[in-house]
């Protein structure tokens, strides 16, 4: 392709919209620059993510025992098998979309509609995922406690793995009960209590000396530290909360930043995901009625398209950034 | 002004088959780790580190040259996307990184952590 730059293609009439800058129209041309725009943005929150891991190396996540999950196998350790799953279904889904896109220069409808149809599904397919891979990181596996300094101790026994709260907590009677605002004087409610309170982790750790504790400290050997016996006792004695899963307060994998980069990050990509989908489903129904038939153009198609391979550019360096490194 | 549209079906599978298996290789290193390439730094990030920010601008460039099609753009419009990109996510990492590593040796060295 020959270079245009901002002068005339052609002698004859540069105005109303004769001139095509850069040799494509205006459309296209504006979905590039809006895909610059949304690039520099997601890299902003991927270098934000990295400044915050680089000033906490030393007490940042492991990822691969973050995610360890895989639909219908419970309990198995599977790191990273699902969101390499799902990076190979997004990939697919632009694969189809690309395809559709060729189908669409050389005006063969039937295949445009069969292709956008596949790229819908693969979004879908994805954005439900993402969902469940939510709900894992939400709901946690074995819980922590995080102490007086805002440090989070997780438990392991001889070996290192990782224990639950749930397998040695004891059961102090007298529970305390839920404030909610039926219950309040005053239009008052507490935070959602944890299934356990620190006292009887405290009991319950005291009652099991094959224990230990693990705190957030990457050694040189580049794993997680873990504590003596005895310092594991002394630190348990600073415990504050209990941590079960993550919110946007504290989280049970490690340093508070990590899963509010989580949530933005794939939360924002989520939304991307979800707002491609809906405008492919739009497109697909102009392709059904005939619109771009009509029109002797099927350029939509291209435009959507890129929009969808930008996501799709994006989960790239998402998985690999929360993911593998 | 519209260019001369040949299908290029092959080209696309081929590209898809490169992407499938750059992810794949990342999967397998990922569950690996192997010690030569885990243990050692270069620039406070390990190897293994690196050869995933490398496969991922890799496919990256994929999806960018094939998919989205920018190698059958003006070198115009295609020097106006790339380098700003390139330019400025560089400038961007380098100077959040430096500086967070920054703060975290003056967490861990200084003798005020709290004012800096």
């Amino acid at each position: 392709m020959e270079s245009t730059g901002t002068t005339a293609n052609s002698g004859e009439k540069i105005w109303d919209g004769n001139n095509e800058p850069m040799g494509v129209d205006y459309g296209k041309l504006m979905m590039w620059f809006f895909i610059v725009s949304d690039a520099l943005t997601f890299s902003g929150f991927l270098a934000a993510y990295g400044f915050s891991r680089f000033k906490f190396i030393e007490r940042w996540p492991i990822a691969d025992e973050v995610f360890t999950h895989f639909p219908f196998l419970h309990g198995v350790d599977a790191p990273m098998y699902y969101v390499a799953l799902m990076t190979f279904i997004l990939i697919f889904s632009s694969v189809t979309m690309v395809l559709a896109v060729d189908a669409g220069h050389q005006m063969k409808k039937n295949k445009v509609v069969l292709y956008m149809f596949l790229t819908i599904i693969g979004g879908l397919i994805f954005v439900g995922s993402q969902a469940w891979e939510w709900k894992n990181f939400i709901k946690g596996e074995y819980g922590a406690i995080e102490t007086k300094g805002g440090g989070l101790l997780q438990f392991v026994d001889k070996d290192g793995k990782r224990v639950a709260l749930a397998d040695f907590a004891a059961d102090l009677k007298g529970d305390r009960e839920q404030l909610t605002r039926s219950k309040g004087m005053w239009f008052m409610a507490e935070a959602p209590l944890a299934t356990y309170t620190v006292a009887e982790i405290q009991e319950g750790f005291k009652a099991h000396p094959e224990l230990l504790i693990r705190t957030e400290f990457v050694t040189k050997e580049k794993k997680k530290t873990i504590l003596s016996r005895a310092d594991s006792e002394a630190r348990l004695g600073e415990a504050r909360y209990v941590v079960e899963g993550a919110n946007l307060v504290r989280n049970e994998y490690g340093n508070k930043l990590f899963a509010n980069f989580f949530f933005f990050i794939t939360g924002f990509h989520g939304f991307h995901v979800f707002s491609g989908v809906i405008i492919n489903i739009i497109i697909f129904f102009n392709v059904l009625v005939g619109t771009y038939e009509k029109r002797k153009s099927y350029e939509m198609v291209e435009k959507v398209g890129l929009y969808w391979h930008f996501v799709d550019l994006v989960w790239v360096f998402v998985f690999t950034v929360f993911y593998l490194a | 002004m519209s260019h001369v549209h040949v299908s290029n079906t092959g080209r696309i599978w081929k590209v898809f088959g490169i992407l499938s298996a750059v992810t794949v290789v990342e999967v397998i290193l990922g569950i690996v780790k192997p010690d030569f390439l885990f243990m050692r730094d270069l620039l406070g990030m390990n190897l293994l580190n690196w050869i995933f920010y490398a496969l991922t601008v890799y496919k990256a460039y994929y999806i960018v040259w094939a998919f989205m099609h920018i190698e059958g753009e003006s070198n115009w419009l295609r020097s106006s996307v790339v380098y700003p990109l390139i330019f400025l996510i560089i400038y961007l990492l380098f100077i959040l990184l430096t500086e967070g590593h920054y703060i975290y040796e003056v967490f861990k060295n200084s003798s005020i952590t709290w004012n800096f």
